[in-house]
């Protein structure tokens, strides 16, 4: 519950960094054919990054609970989204045999 | 004359010398305001319009439709002609209706605040709705869109010339301003309650608005990624929807339904805060199963969320999956059943006065019950394959969104226009307005029910001869409906001027808004109240609810 710890501008330099190295990552591993894998690897990075930018440039890991458990909420509904759509798409070959 | 009115000699109430509608003047005091019973009016201003230019297509669909033959309107005139109706209604109305006006106005004052959370952000959820509204009329003067309101892809991402991407950034725009009035709410409701004022002594309009907000902070930004992938793959031929560039078009519906599905909640859910207010209140009585209604409210933005596919059933998703979404779907007609049972037990035994306000209430429970129950037809599986995308899923939702949602919004407006400007509208016109709307608004919808079971699809506007009979009497009763509506617009303005003074609380109605003055002052109460009893102290003590 620390509103005023916000992060040193050291950290910030460095979650930039991380940030970049993840683009540059995302980039070089689209050249090479993974096959099914290729999709899995992008959206890893990419939700790695996304977290970062989350917990330190949007501040919330210094935020206290209630913020916390906002962003949980978001999250949340995006997995029933994801999972309550898949639902359709995984299953939609099934005969009713 | 009774004995009893000639005791009760009336108080002569006299205006209170600064409200918040005299303590400055001025154009710039109306559009830089920070007040939130300000910011409610401007809100009020706009959304009527839209609601009239809503109406107006409305009137120009049910005219097209008194003949079998298209004869009015090209077939594609006709398109854009339910397009605009539905977009305008939909996004320009309904969303915004209970809560950016009622709520805007009434959330702070119930809970005992001086404003909203965010006062900035409340006028700016303003300006932003008018951007986005402004996107829309920009859609609309330069030829109007065909889309339907639901814009399904691959029609609207590949097909149509019209100008989709423009009225989609509107709705997109007009997105956020809901968000920030959501935002505002819980944020407010969490961190500015009155002294004494606890979660279990909240109102039932202030649970519903917070569970309405719910929706729209975690839902609206689903529409909005959806719209924005529709504009990317139109205007860039991105595949996201687009079998042909590699998409999937039942994605889009899974999107969009996703947020849609929840949005009828957003409309209807304040609106059902306000009947339990006016119910109570009418009934002279405490409101019967208040937990239940408040927490019923919470469920029912909770569950809205899981229930989407009830769309797509004949969109071939998957059958298990169907079968899933179907049974959820009703599941959540449980927690909607529990507040009408709660609503008509409050006035079992009650002393119910047949005010305005009231009228519109008792409709609204008929209605919204009917439209309903007519939703648990369309979760069918099986049934709904035969009525899906016919007249009778028009007349179910219009069952919920005009018979429900617009009488409750009339009803609340009935019951706090008193507060907001201070003098009340002439009673017998307004009994008699209730009155024509639900005459009219049956007469209108309720053939349509007997048209789509009988097989007349939504959505074009030539019909076999046989269906003649039924839309001329839904035409007929759309011109009645119209009067309905147009009439508490006029005694309303003309209220403003003529209307009897109110005083602080014609309706002897318990609650934190009725204790200042009305209007109320800039600051909403002179000191901060107290709060030191449940919500709805009617009939044993009707006397002290707050000490100052
Ligand atoms: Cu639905």
């Amino acid at each position: 519950m620390s509103e005023h710890a916000h992060p040193s501008r050291a950290l910030y330099l460095v979650i930039f960094a991380a940030l970049i190295v993840g683009t540059c990552l995302t980039w070089g591993i689209a050249f090479k054919d993974l096959g099914i894998w290729n999709p899995v690897v992008a959206l890893t990075i990419a939700v790695i990054k996304a977290t970062l930018v989350i917990l330190y440039f949007m501040h919330v890991r210094y935020s206290n609970k209630l913020t916390i458990v906002t962003v949980c909420a978001g999250f949340f509904w995006l997995l029933i989204l994801i999972s309550l759509s898949l639902s359709d798409y995984l299953s939609r070959s099934w005969s009713l045999q | 004359m009774s004995t009893v009115n000639q005791v009760a000699i009336p108080k002569v109430e006299v205006m209170p010398e600064k409200h918040y509608l005299n303590d400055n003047y001025g154009i710039r005091s109306w559009l830089l305001t920070k007040d939130h019973k300000r910011i409610a009016v401007l809100y009020l201003f706009t959304i009527t319009f839209f609601f009239f230019l809503g109406g107006l297509f409305a009137a120009l669909i049910r005219l097209e439709l008194l003949t079998p033959q298209g004869d009015l309107f090209q077939s594609d005139t006709y398109n854009k002609l339910f397009t605009m109706h539905g977009v305008n209604m939909i996004f320009f109305f309904l969303i915004p209706s209970v809560p950016a006006v009622l709520g805007n106005f009434l959330v702070p004052l119930m809970v005992g605040a001086k404003d909203l959370a965010f006062p900035k952000i409340n006028l700016l959820s303003w300006y932003i709705f008018i951007a986005g509204a402004a996107f829309a009329l920009a859609a609309l003067v330069s030829g109007g869109v065909d889309t339907g309101w639901t814009f399904y892809t691959p029609l609207s991402s590949g097909f149509l010339k019209t100008p989709v991407v423009v009225l989609g950034v509107g709705i997109l725009i007009a997105g956020f301003a809901s968000i920030f009035t959501g935002l505002n709410f819980i944020v407010t409701v969490h961190r500015m309650r009155a002294p004494g004022l606890t979660w279990g002594r909240l109102p039932l309009f202030v649970w519903a608005n917070y569970a309405a907000s719910l929706i729209m902070v975690l839902g609206t930004p689903v529409l909005a990624i959806t719209l924005i992938l529709l504009v990317l793959e139109r205007g860039f031929h991105i595949g996201i929807f687009d079998p042909k560039l590699g998409g999937d078009p039942v994605l889009f519906q899974h999107m969009f339904w996703f947020y849609s599905h929840p949005a009828v909640y957003i409309m209807i859910l304040p609106g059902m805060g306000v009947i339990s207010e006016i119910i109570t209140c009418f009934s002279r009585k405490r409101v019967f199963g208040y937990t239940f209604i408040a927490f019923s409210s919470i469920a029912i933005a909770v569950f809205g969320f899981v229930v989407w596919a009830h769309h797509m059933f004949v969109a071939g998703i998957s059958t298990y999956s169907a079968l899933v979404f179907s049974l959820l779907s009703f599941a959540v007609a449980i927690p909607s059943a529990v507040k009408v049972f709660n609503w008509t037990a409050t006035m079992y035994k009650g002393s119910v006065t047949l005010s305005t306000p009231m009228l519109y209430a008792l409709g609204f429970i008929g209605l919204f019950t009917i439209g309903g129950l007519t939703g648990l037809f369309l979760a069918a599986l099986g049934l709904d394959i035969h009525v899906h995308d016919t007249y009778f899923v028009v007349a179910h939702f219009h069952y919920v969104m005009v018979g429900g949602m617009v009488m409750a919004y009339l009803g609340g407006l009935h019951f706090w226009w008193p507060k907001m400007t201070g003098r009340l509208y002439p009673e017998a016109w307004a009994k008699m307005a209730a009155l024509i709307t639900f005459i009219g608004f049956n007469l209108t919808f309720f053939p349509q029910f007997i048209l789509g079971y009988l097989g007349m699809p939504r959505r074009y506007h030539a019909y076999p001869e046989e269906f003649q009979v039924l839309n001329v009497l839904s035409s007929a009763g759309a011109s009645v409906l119209a009067v309905g509506f147009i009439l508490p617009l006029i005694y309303f303005l003309y209220s403003l001027r003529y209307g009897q003074v109110a005083g602080n609380n014609p309706w002897k109605a318990t609650g934190l808004e009725w204790e200042t003055t009305s209007p109320p002052p800039t600051h909403n109460f002179e000191e901060t109240p107290i709060v030191t009893c449940d919500p709805y102290n009617y009939g044993d003590d009707e006397e002290v609810h707050v000490v100052k």
